[in-house]
């Protein structure tokens, strides 16, 4: 396991969410959308600009930008699929 | 797994003379009927399928931003419907949340119908929760039934009734399926026939249990009768602003407020 | 009363900050629990590929702009071709039939020629043409929005777009309402609802009015058909027109990212603002109900909005023009003492009180300018005061250039104030109700009235000195 943050997820790669490094409304709202330490997600696909990417996180499909992406500290999942 | 018996407007569980769309006229209902649940769950849909108004429907989170009313008339009683904006949550403060929030909380609707993702349970199930913590009369309608089967998602829907406490009612709201037995429970949670015994969140830190404790015993103490002291304290642990201004304005229990459709709260912004 | 709030404000010191976390973690525990005790997968079916397909197609580098492109060129291209003969047919009876009888009926009843000017040219005319532009275009474009939106396409629009308006400092989601807008500004104003963080919204009603609306295409055609197609060879003239009037509706593009993004760095600096899109699985969109419903509830509102402001308007644009002060109507007044404004933007008097009187439609506005042209000029196209008149494409342009002197920097300057002007009085009204702000209703109201003026003056300016 080695640990990074979200946005340098990989198109098709699954991660744990280990933890949620940014306060006040925007942790609320990730936490809302069911990002919280522990969490599964997968990134499923980037847009064409090259940013949003949408993570498929307990069976939705959400995009976060960037910024959002790097406040998401996480554990690779390894070698499965 | 139960299959959602499939109705039309030709079975006996839906006589015209059971169902009598009312649209429009909500003046003096018997029960109050609140639709909440997540965004894109098809809560205007089940909606529409219970008043025969035309309240937008779209396939995407957000449709619904102010709440709407409609009315119909079931076995002789009179029931008011409100069609609640989509949330992810009552434990933030989004303007959409407030709207949906404010009105489960202080409308005092005599059944809440929490419309449930089928496909998403685990992330619909947040929020149900959430409402079972405000309220007991609860109805959860599980949603989307078709999808789920395409999905090759199986739901054990007497099991997850027993958990929660309060009925699931499989529907496809969409083909109307569902239908009289959705009404059959809301008619038995108004009533007081079929009496909910709500799931209660059990994985509370014990610290935060027993603080949520002592304040209840503060908030009944002042307020013997609120009904749902429970979910205010969990609100007041996390500094609710509007909740903090209600108790100081001795508003708590009575409030019932008119959010303007799709205002901007622009005090947020200026 | 505050005990309550004291031992609330106690036992919270106590928890310390996380208890938020700790709350929305135990619910999340449970709901798993609940969920994972219920739910079984049948494998065999688990993942639906066509979804994912259709999703790597749509948001594919190259395929997802190609996708997108093709969208919307056919939902334009069958709103603007298929609207033509309908809207022709609604002319012919609402402008012609219609208009006739109500003339005989007045006369038969010999009521004073005042009463059938100021209800039949006036208040009648203006409603009925409102209504027979508008109509067929919104009754088309408003049924093929939704059903893309029923689909399930809109929000991955957003999502390949979203880069674009994030550098803006807007939500991806204005991508939609600005497509909305190039349909109508009051739907699109209305449509920014989807966009659940109140600057990111605030911005986008603001910048809507650079989506060219329903109303101002045919004058962009018009205008740039004969002032800017006819300098080019005939056999390029149709082209060059074309791309003329996509270059305002690209501009405005440009301009409402530009705008967004000033605001955003201005104004509305500094709010904490929240992402978050979700994209929903597609659905195979219904299409009977979509028809009803979006013909029902989005055109008929619009419609009945836009004919609610056209009666005044027609009532308005009859008596300035009927009304005699000394030697001239009140409209003559106006447009002489705006003739000088209108001359230094590469404009004119009469083209400027035609934006004042017609605020209500865009769709009147060239009516309007060729009805005022005539009746204050030399009026060789048998034109009477106040009534709006319709002409062929070659008499529009012998009026305009011989009557009204334009020249093809007025023709530019015309398209430029086109896209940059107040918004119609429908769509103000709408950021009103919406925002229920003086302050930012007057922001949307004047701002791209503003740059407007300091647009068309720039380029008369650029133009006399080279
Ligand atoms: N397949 C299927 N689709 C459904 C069903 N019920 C609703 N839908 C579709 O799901 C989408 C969302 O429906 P809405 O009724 O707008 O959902 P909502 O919960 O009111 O959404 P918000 O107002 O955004 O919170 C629409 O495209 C509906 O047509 C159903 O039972 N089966
Ligand atoms: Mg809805």
């Amino acid at each position: 396991m080695n640990t990074q943050t979200l946005d340098q997820l990989q198109i098709g790669q699954k991660a744990v969410v280990k933890r949620l490094s940014v306060d006040g409304i925007n942790r609320r709202r990730l936490m809302d959308l069911g990002i919280l330490p522990g969490t599964q997600l997968q990134a499923e696909m980037r847009s064409p600009l090259g940013d949003p990417v949408a993570y498929r996180v307990r069976g939705a499909l959400i995009a976060l930008r960037r910024e959002q992406a790097q406040q998401i500290e996480i554990d690779l999942i390894e070698g499965e699929e | 797994m139960t299959a959602v018996t499939a109705t039309c407007e030709t079975c006996p569980a839906y006589n015209a003379a059971a169902l009598k769309k009312l649209g429009v006229q909500v003046e003096a209902a018997d029960y109050i009927i609140a639709l909440a649940g997540n965004p894109n769950t098809g809560k205007s849909t089940v909606f529409n399928a219970l008043t025969g108004l035309r309240q937008h429907v779209g396939n995407w989170a957000g449709k619904t931003v102010s709440r709407a009313e409609g009315a119909f008339r079931f076995n002789d009683k009179k029931y008011k419907v409100i069609d609640l904006p989509g949330t992810y949550s009552l434990l933030s403060t989004s303007v959409d949340e407030e709207i949906a929030r404010d009105f489960i909380l202080f409308g005092q609707p005599s059944v809440t119908v929490v419309v449930v993702d089928a496909t998403r349970l685990e992330r619909n199930l947040n929020l149900a929760l959430q409402i079972l913590q405000i309220t007991d009369r609860v109805v959860v309608a599980l949603n989307l039934m078709d999808e789920a089967e395409r999905h090759g998602i199986q739901i054990d829907v007497r099991h997850l009734s027993r958990k929660l406490g309060v009925p699931v009612v499989p529907m496809v709201a969409r083909k109307m399926q569902g239908v009289p037995e959705l009404l059959q429970a809301i008619e038995q949670v108004a009533t007081g026939a079929y009496v909910t015994r709500p799931y209660r969140i059990r994985q509370y830190d014990e610290r935060l249990e027993q603080a949520v404790q002592t304040l209840v015993e503060a908030i009944h103490a002042e307020y013997p009768d609120l009904p749902n002291a429970r979910w205010v304290a969990l609100r007041l642990l996390d500094g609710d602003a509007s909740i903090e201004q209600a108790i100081r304005e001795g508003r708590l229990g009575d409030l019932t407020r008119n959010n303007e459709p799709g205002v901007i709260a622009l005090e947020a912004v200026s | 009363m505050s005990t309550i709030l004291d031992t609330a404000k106690r036992l919270r010191a106590e928890l310390g900050a996380d208890y938020h976390d700790l709350l929305i973690e135990a619910i999340y525990t449970d709901a798993a629990q609940i969920a994972d005790s219920c739910v079984s997968h049948d494998t065999k079916k688990a993942r639906l590929t066509f979804d994912k397909m259709l999703d790597r197609i749509l948001t594919h580098p190259i395929g997802g702009f190609v996708a997108m492109g093709i969208m919307f060129f056919i939902v334009f291209w069958i709103t603007i071709v298929g609207s033509n003969i309908p809207s022709q047919m609604l002319a012919d009876f609402l402008l012609g039939a219609v208009y006739n009888t109500l003339h005989e009926f007045a006369a038969a009843l010999s009521t004073p020629a005042w009463i059938t000017g100021f209800f039949i040219d006036g208040v009648y005319l203006a409603t009925a043409w409102v209504v027979s532009v508008m109509l067929p275009p919104m009754a088309i474009f408003f049924p093929l929005f939704t059903l893309l939106e029923d689909f399930g396409y809109l929000p991955r629009v957003a999502f390949n777009l979203d880069r674009l308006f994030a550098k803006a400092g807007a939500h991806g989601k204005q991508s939609l309402s600005m497509m909305m807008g190039f349909g109508c500004n009051a739907a699109g104003v209305v449509a920014t609802r989807i966009i659940d963080s109140p600057r990111e919204r605030l911005i986008a009603i603001i910048t809507n009015n650079f989506s060219i609306c329903n109303g101002r295409w045919p004058t962009l055609i018009l205008i740039g058909t004969l002032f800017i197609g006819n300098t080019a060879p005939p056999a390029l003239a149709s082209l060059v027109a074309a791309l003329s009037v996509v270059a305002v509706a690209v501009l405005g593009i440009v301009m409402s990212l530009i705008v967004s993004w000033g605001l955003s760095r201005t104004w509305l600096k500094g709010e904490a603002s929240v992402f978050s899109l979700e994209l929903p699985p597609y659905r195979p969109p219904q299409v009977m109900k979509t028809l009803y419903t979006s013909l029902i509830d989005r055109t008929l509102i619009v419609l009945s909005r836009a004919v609610v402001m056209a009666a005044p308007a027609g009532a308005v644009i009859w008596l300035t023009s009927n009304i005699i002060i000394g030697d001239t109507s009140i409209a003559g007044h106006m447009v002489n003492f705006l003739n000088p404004v209108g001359l230094l933007l590469g404009l004119n008097g009469v083209i400027l009180v035609a934006y004042i009187v017609a605020i209500p439609a865009n769709e009147i506005i060239i009516p309007t300018i060729l009805m005022l042209t005539l009746t204050l000029g030399q009026n060789i196209a048998g034109a009477q005061s106040g009534v709006m008149l319709e002409l062929g494409d070659a008499e529009v342009y012998t009026v305009l250039t011989q009557v009204g002197g334009w020249t093809l920097l007025t023709g530019v300057n015309l398209m430029l104030f086109s896209l940059l002007h107040n918004p119609c009085s429908t769509t103000i009204l709408t950021i009103w109700n919406e925002t229920k702000s003086l302050k930012w209703t007057a922001v949307a109201t004047f701002l791209p009235l503003a740059m407007g003026i300091i647009v068309t003056f720039s380029v008369n300016l650029l133009v006399h000195i080279f």
